[in-house]
């Protein structure tokens, strides 16, 4: 690995960014580091939205946005509370249920973006409203409640909704799989590199062969179904699912994607990055209560953060851009 | 070698967009190893003529031959596996990815099995740098680099190389010098001038007669859709093709009305408002 290869990776920004972010909080806060590090409350936050997060970000790498997942998420926990909780059918048929629905909202969101021009950030506003709205009046007509319970069978509880040691949730580790796969499928795939050609220019990607419009929809299946199933594992954890707003996680996801380098108008970006991008956001927002600062001041301090990594990304792609570039010889 | 049919050719093509005539019996041909240069001012109707080879745009009638046969050219990537390609003004429209990649986009090369088939960083580098250093590019010697640091000429350059790689045998040109420095221009003329060598046939297009003149074989001059002139190289001087594509003798007619506009106004040009 030569300097010039790394700086052009897109996380470099987001891992100088993380220790920045640590190293401010150490020295300004008097964070222990080792206290820091072992602490529960980032990571848990860090694992249910980077979930989200690495999907989300696929599709801006993509040239798309999908700002659904944020009614997906109790979408999900709702269906499978109302499923195997309300109606008792077995846990499995509640989780595949929620899926069922992440592939029909990503399928709808794939299909309105590759019929209409008109932006998936739109349409996606659409879709999580309407979704929204589904969700509440299903939840009221079925069990007129708008809080279900649910008791998962113990080995669901192991996959998915465990503490390990006292307070990590066992989401953590579907996070960093998640993360493997998903970096697996943008680095090394055929496939990948057409998600990237497609965000660069969608009709030059076409024109070389590329299935746009099929790739399109399954991105977006791609991000409903991973919001699901972080509904689905929060409410095997919590033994209960609510109809709540969830428009936090949309903003957090994208910031979380921006941060780790993945270019807003798409072509640009890397899983890894994301997934830094994520701790990072997670450790700013979280790392907080761990300082002795006044916790008045946690926005203020997390809107700089976030500018200033957003800034490095920028420097950073500048340099990604001339690195390697050949020395000019006088003549 | 003129017995052999043209790779491809145009016969009386006309292309209206509802009322409005764009092009009018458009009649033109490029053999293998020859330079068809279209030239044109703005609005002479020379991108539609591209959208009509590079199978974006039909003809409203006419017919496209290939080697003789006529052809229809349904989309953009029927008219690539014909074999026709077209290499647009900015070359590279993947600026931010590697040159391996973006060489390679649709057609990654893989190792591997199954499901693990991956992606051949490596070969694919190695092919793209060699690709475009045959071409006479030897600056371009690392597939990591990113498309969006060459300078222009080179992403010209690797497009057509791309071009030439994947078994083109049209090499459609649009403006490819346009936006480039004069030293930039060189390296793509060169570039032509090698893709002309190994046979290919390259349709030119530019306003820019010294260009034209120093790789085309044979010239066309497109005025308000239809073609004015159609002759071969050193039939005409580089004032009379300039002329041409001005619309006849403007050129000189302007240049007779400043003289005189000097002559009355103490040797001062006309003030440009």
């Amino acid at each position: 690995m030569t300097i010039s290869s790394l700086v052009r990776l897109p996380g470099m920004g987001a891992l100088v960014s993380l220790i920045g972010v640590v190293a401010f909080y150490v020295i300004f806060g008097g964070v222990d580091v080792v206290t820091l590090g072992g602490a529960a409350s980032w990571m848990n936050f860090a694992a249910n939205l980077g979930i989200v997060a690495i999907p989300v970000g696929m599709l801006m790498i993509a040239g798309e946005i999908d700002i659904s997942v944020g009614a997906m998420i109790p979408a999900g926990s709702m269906t499978v509370a109302v499923v195997s909780g309300y109606y008792g059918f077995p846990i499995v048929v509640g989780m595949l249920a929620a899926l069922t629905l992440g592939v029909i909202v990503g399928t709808i969101n794939g299909i309105l973006t590759n019929r209409t021009t008109v932006p998936s950030l739109i349409i996606t506003l659409g879709t999580l409203v309407a979704m929204q709205g589904v969700i509440l009046t299903a939840a009221k007509l079925l069990t007129g409640e708008a809080s279900v319970a649910i008791t998962a069978p113990d080995w669901a509880k192991t996959i998915f909704g465990q503490l390990i040691t006292a307070s990590h949730q066992i989401i953590i580790l579907w996070w960093i799989a998640f993360a493997l796969v998903l970096g697996f499928f943008m680095h090394q795939t055929r496939v990948g590199n057409w998600i990237f050609a497609m965000g660069g220019d969608r009709v030059s990607a076409r024109n070389a062969g590329i299935p746009v419009a099929k790739l399109t929809i399954g991105l977006f299946i791609l991000s409903s179904c991973a919001a699901a199933f972080v509904g689905v594992c929060q409410a095997i954890l919590f033994n209960s699912a609510q109809v709540s707003g969830g428009m936090g996680i949309i903003f957090n996801a994208i910031v979380s994607v921006v941060v780790g380098g993945v270019l807003l108008t798409g072509g640009f970006g890397s899983v890894f990055g994301i997934f830094i991008g994520t701790l990072t956001f997670a450790v700013v927002n979280q790392g907080i209560y761990f300082t002795q600062i006044d916790r008045n001041w946690s926005n203020l301090i997390i809107g700089i953060m976030l500018l200033l990594a957003v800034g490095m990304n920028e420097t950073f792609r500048k340099l990604a851009l001339s690195a390697g570039r050949k020395p000019t010889i006088a003549r | 070698m003129s017995t052999k049919p043209p790779i491809l050719a145009l016969r009386g093509v006309n292309k209206s967009f509802g009322p409005i005539d764009v092009l009018h019996d458009i009649s033109l041909e490029v053999r293998a190893g020859e330079v068809l240069c279209l030239l044109g001012d703005n609005g002479a109707g020379k991108s539609t003529l591209i959208k009509i080879m590079s199978g974006v745009h039909q003809p409203s009638s006419g017919v496209i031959e290939m080697d003789g046969a006529p052809v229809t050219l349904p989309t953009p990537r029927a008219a690539q596996e014909s074999g026709i390609s077209t290499v647009h003004q900015f070359g590279g429209t993947f600026p931010l990815m590697s040159i391996g990649r973006s060489f390679f986009v649709g057609v990654e090369p893989t190792k591997g099995f199954g499901p693990f088939k991956v992606y051949d960083r490596k070969r694919a580098n190695a092919i793209a740098v060699k690709a475009v250093q045959d071409m006479g590019i030897t600056r371009i010697d690392d597939g990591d680099r990113l498309v969006g640091g060459l300078s222009g000429g080179e992403r010209q350059s690797l497009a057509i190389a791309r071009a030439v790689h994947f078994g083109a045998r049209v090499l459609i040109l649009d403006e490819p010098t346009a936006a480039l420095g004069v030293k930039q221009a060189t390296h793509v003329l060169r570039i032509v001038n090698e893709a002309k060598r190994r046979g290919l046939a390259v349709v030119f297009i530019t306003h820019q007669v010294m260009h034209a003149m120093a790789v085309g074989d044979h010239f066309a001059v497109l005025i308000r859709g239809a073609v004015a002139a159609d002759f071969k190289k050193g039939e005409k001087t580089r004032e009379e093709i300039t002329d041409l594509m001005a619309g006849g003798a403007s050129m000189a007619n302007l240049e007779a009305e400043i003289e005189g506009y000097m002559a009355s106004h103490d040797g001062h040009p006309p003030k440009v408002a």
